[in-house]
């Protein structure tokens, strides 16, 4: 896959949508380009986070750690972006992401990632909203999840 | 050791040499002044006729008479009787043997004094490096090693030139001055005494003059050795430098330097040329004096005029001798000032005796305990690094010393390994001080390792047994090879040692070592032990071995290349790496690598690379893919022009730019202009710049899109054409890649591999890695590939190797000694806290398990790490404030309990 594919790839990552041809093909030419085959994990929950990772090509699963052992919480795929929070917040990982068909993917650097955000602050607007859709669609499940737990444990002393 | 003057200097040590260089000198005399006088005999002789003037008239030739006393003569020889012709040719016969016999005279005192000046030369200058070695090390605090260097290499430098001389030359020009001065005498009194006068105030005012000179020059010595001092400063401390941005202010110290040198040179060229002036006018005065008062003389009667002929002939032999003399007088003064000067650096109080250094084969080993009696550590100015102290190490004990950096920890144990010397009590081994013992015993019996660890420049493997070349190996018994016999009795003509530096020194009973082989396995072991065992693969894989040295080896390499694919692809891993053939184009390799298909070796001399360039591009026009690879480097030219343009000059995306550096983006910019056909025309040289971009091009790194199968198969087909058109004096110059055998110019890890690791995956170099490791394991070469990473190159002062790894290496140089007292100060600062505990633990545990423990003494700067040890010495400004055992200080809630809490 070319420079010129990728950045076609990327203009469909939400939060680089609006971003110029030239400043897109920029990111692609400083990402560096990794392939994973299926079952080979990206990152792992725990992790510091040094880079994000644009998927290309393939499916990977989000995985978290839970007492109960490991849980799927989301698939991804083509267009996708995993692993940019731990990179903003500097926290380790929240999540595991394992590639569950061969994975193409370009990895965006620490670095490169926080100057293109403070280059281009539009792009820090994209990402607030999607942190913010994200924000409250885990809060709906919370929510939901909650109600439910309430309600089963009124179940249960009726 | 040196005597007060040069002069008395070189008559000790070349006495007999200057006596008999003098005979020699005297002897040559004789032939010398016989061919003055032979040519006037054969002018006047056969030539004009004298004697011979009748057509049949005859001389005798060679007849040898001695005059006795009386009227007799003994005659030795009758002669030889000859008519005029063959008398011509007698005479000149004699003549052309005259000059032979002067020549070789001359050949032989000219070659005496030189081997002559070389060899004190040598002598002064070991004699002053043996100084240097004796020093102690408080002066070293005061010293440039580049004012050093330059006293040892430049200064002393005309002192050979001029032993030679010293005292036949004063010998010879004073003779013939005599002898001419004499002459003048005899024929007329009064115009020999005006003479003698005259030589007199050019003898008494002359060097007067020239003692400004002097002065003026010893002033030039100092300045200019200040200047190599200051030079080799700012070389050193470059890095300040530019950190500070004081290069200007260097500039303006360089620059009043020069200065100062320049004044002083320019008043030593008026003073000389003043003295020049003054020494012809006194020498010409004497010819005024003859013409005018002899003229008088001889024309009111007192003189006779063939006497004032004859004066005047012998004073014009006069003015050479006088004036060469005068240069020797100015020369030796000169000389003279110089050594005294040298030797006044040299002269350093509290030198180490030499006998303390005599080299011993064996020593006697240290078995009773370092103790410290009062020792307090005071430099010049006052300041007190360690105070009063008492301390006994005892033996096999392992004990840290703790305490921040300036406690007076460090300088305890710089103490022990004799890195400083006690301002006053002393550190002794039983009952002797350890400054008054030899340093085959000391040097021997401890070990020092600290955090600068200096590496000499070298290999690794000279570098880890530095410390095991303590004296020279017993002589075999074997006679000496020629040259060495003479290169044996030339050292001990000039007071060197004639120890053989290229035998092997290591004493392998002493290490109960068998021979080199089981010293590679030792030193491997110590090497893992300070955990250097990864960093030996990686240097190793990386380093170039040429076949020829290696046969075996290269063998087994190659064979392992077929191997490591097939357990690659059994792995499922085999895309991993992409294989060099010959018939197919290398993804992952630039396109320069696909067209050689090979690799130009290192440091070929024999290549010009104005030449390859033609040569290369002459090829490739033909082939036809000059004008495609031009276009490819335009592509490529104006891909990443597009890309990093508009970015600031210090934006970090630069560092994921390749084929230009930003600087050259403005040039590139200005070619795509002419290869637009909007600004100009491109000359060859334009496209040849394009084509240099396009040989670096990988695609799927730089991903233009720029290769297609067309143009691939062209690159591969060019390679077979290219290997064909290779001319034979390029030949050895162009490896070519074959599967069946090793590549000499290419690393280890490239051998290997054949092939280039693809940068898809994204661990994929070190699964590779470490498949290869453990292949090679498997097929016992892992040993002979570490054997190459000994001969790893450190650089100068170490410098290719990193800090950590320099300080892993300066430990392992220590522990590769059998010592029986280990000092390590603060070795491991350039280590991350686990590899500091990791290598701490390894390296107590191995002295530990030693057949004989010895002890050690291990100054810390992390205090958690001290439980590991048997006691503990706390060190606080300068003051040993706690001792105990770890246990005993943790609970007594001393200082120790403090550090450990914090």
């Amino acid at each position: 896959m070319l420079l010129n594919d990728e950045v076609k790839m990327l203009r469909q990552v939400p939060i680089f949508a609006g971003m110029a041809a030239a400043k897109l093909r920029l990111l692609a030419y400083t990402s560096d380009r990794v392939a994973y085959r299926s079952g080979e994990v990206l990152f792992h929950q725990g992790d510091d986070g040094d880079a994000a990772y644009v998927i290309l090509q393939g499916q990977a699963d989000v995985m978290v750690t839970t007492p109960q052992g490991e849980l799927r919480v989301a698939q991804v795929a083509e267009n996708a972006m995993v692993g940019e929070i731990a990179i903003l917040c500097d926290v380790a990982r929240t999540a595991t992401v394992r590639a569950v068909t061969p994975v193409e993917a370009l990895r965006i650097s620490k670095e490169n990632f926080v100057k293109l955000l403070m280059d281009f602050p539009e792009m820090t607007l994209e990402i607030v909203r999607v942190l913010a859709a994200r924000l409250s669609d885990t809060t709906a499940t919370l929510s939901a999840e909650l109600a439910a737990a309430r309600h089963s444990a009124n179940h249960s002393i009726h | 050791m040196f005597n007060a003057s040069l002069s008395r200097y070189i008559w000790e040590h070349t006495r007999r040499q200057q006596l008999w260089i003098l005979a020699i000198v005297a002897l040559s005399m004789i032939p010398y002044y016989m061919a003055f006088s032979l040519p006037k005999t054969i002018v006047n002789g056969p030539i004009q006729g004298d004697g011979f003037e009748t057509a049949d008239a005859t001389q005798t030739f060679l007849r040898i008479a001695l005059p006795l006393p009386g009227a007799d003569v003994l005659v030795l020889f009758q002669g030889i009787t000859l008519d005029r012709v063959h008398m011509l040719f007698a005479l000149s016969g004699v003549f052309l043997l005259l000059v032979i016999v002067n020549g070789l005279f001359k050949f032989y005192i000219n070659a005496y004094k030189g081997k002559l000046g070389e060899r004190l030369l040598r002598r002064i200058r070991y004699a002053l490096v043996d100084h240097v070695l004796r020093f102690p090390p408080a002066t070293f605090k005061f010293l440039k090693s580049p004012e050093i260097a330059s006293m040892i290499k430049d200064e002393v430098e005309p002192m050979g030139g001029f032993t030679g001389d010293a005292f036949v030359s004063p010998a010879l020009l004073g003779g013939q001055a005599l002898t001419a001065l004499a002459f003048i005498f005899a024929q007329n009194l009064m115009l020999g005494g005006i003479t003698a006068a005259l030589i007199g105030a050019q003898i008494l005012i002359i060097p007067r003059m020239r003692r400004r000179l002097l002065v003026l020059g010893r002033e030039r010595q100092l300045t200019a050795r200040q200047l190599s001092g200051r030079v080799g400063e700012i070389v050193e401390s470059i890095g300040t430098i530019h950190a500070n941005d004081t290069t200007n202010f260097e500039r303006a110290d360089i620059s009043a330097r020069l200065g100062r040198i320049f004044t002083i040179r320019y008043d030593i060229y008026q003073w000389k040329f003043l003295v020049k002036f003054i020494n012809n006018f006194l020498a010409s005065l004497a010819p005024f004096i003859f013409y005018s008062l002899g003229g008088y003389l001889a024309l009111t009667g007192h003189l006779d005029i063939g006497q004032l002929v004859a004066v005047i002939g012998a004073y014009s032999n006069l003015p050479g001798p006088m004036k060469e003399l005068i240069d020797w007088d100015q020369n030796r003064q000169d000389v003279e000032i110089k050594y005294q000067q040298v030797i006044g650096q040299f002269a350093v109080d509290n030198m180490i005796a030499s006998d303390l250094h005599t080299a011993r084969r064996t020593a006697e080993p240290l078995d009773t305990p370092l103790a410290a009696i009062g020792v307090r550590v005071m430099d010049d100015g006052g300041v007190v690094s360690l105070d009063h102290t008492d301390f006994t190490l005892e033996p096999g004990e392992a004990l840290a010393a703790i305490g921040p950096a300036g406690s007076g920890s460090e300088t305890f144990a710089e103490l022990f390994a004799r890195q400083v010397w006690p301002s006053s009590g002393r550190i002794v081994a039983g009952q002797s001080n350890i400054l008054a013992l030899p340093e085959a015993v000391t040097g021997r019996s401890i070990s020092y390792a600290g955090g600068d660890a200096v590496l000499l420049s070298g290999s690794l493997l000279d570098n880890l047994t530095y410390g095991l070349r303590n004296s020279p190996p017993d002589p075999d018994g074997r006679a000496p090879s020629p040259s060495r016999r003479w290169q044996l009795q030339e050292a001990r003509r000039s007071g060197n040692p004639d120890y053989d530096r290229d035998a092997d020194w290591i004493d392998y009973d002493a290490l109960d070592l068998t021979g080199p082989e089981s010293l590679t396995r030792h030193l491997l072991e110590v090497l893992d032990c300070v955990d250097m065992t990864r960093d030996m693969q990686d240097l190793a894989l990386n380093s170039t071995v040429s076949e020829r040295d290696y046969p075996d080896l290269a063998g087994r390499i190659v064979a392992i290349r077929g191997q490591l694919r097939t357990e690659l692809e059994q792995g499922g891993l085999a895309e991993l790496i992409v294989p060099f053939a010959i018939e197919a184009y290398n993804t992952e390799a630039t396109i320069l690598e696909n067209l050689l298909f090979g690799r130009l070796r290192p440091n070929s001399a024999l290549l010009d690379p104005s030449e390859r360039t033609a040569f290369f591009r002459r090829l490739l026009q033909q082939a036809g893919l000059y004008d495609r690879l031009c276009d490819a480097g335009v592509e490529i030219a104006r891909n990443v022009i597009g890309l990093f343009a508009d970015l600031p000059p210090d934006h970090p995306f630069f560092r994921q730019m390749t084929f230009m550096s930003p600087d050259d983006i403005p040039t590139y910019q200005a070619l795509l202009l002419k290869f637009d056909k909007s600004g100009g025309v491109p000359t060859e040289q334009d496209r040849t710049m394009m084509v240099g971009l396009a040989f670096e091009y990988i695609e799927p790194r730089h991903r233009f899109g720029l290769l297609d199968t067309d143009l691939m198969a062209e690159i591969v087909a060019f390679r077979r054409f290219f290997h064909n058109a290779i001319p034979d004096h390029l030949r050895p110059v162009i490896e070519i890649y074959d599967a069946g055998r090793f590549t000499d110019s290419a690393t280890l890890m490239d051998n290997i591999l054949f092939g280039r690791v693809s940068q898809k995956y994204r661990d994929g170099a070190d699964q590779v890695r470490s498949a290869i490791l453990d292949l090679l394991q498997r097929q016992g070469v892992f040993a002979e590939v570490l054997t190459i990473g000994l001969g790893f190159d450190v650089g100068t002062g170490g410098r290719r190797l990193s800090a950590g790894q320099r300080q892993k290496v300066a430990l392992a140089r220590a522990l590769v000694r059998p010592s029986d007292y280990y000092i390590f100060n603060r070795p491991l600062t350039a280590l991350d806290n686990r590899s500091q505990d990791l290598v701490l633990t390894r390296v107590l545990s191995r002295l530990r398990n030693a057949d004989r423990a010895p002890a050690v003494l291990w100054t810390l700067s992390n205090p958690q790490m001290a439980r590991h040890f048997d006691r503990i010495a706390v060190f606080e400004a300068g003051k040993l404030v706690e001792v105990g055992t770890p246990t005993a200080l943790e609970e007594s809630n001393g200082i120790f309990s403090d550090m450990i809490a914090s």
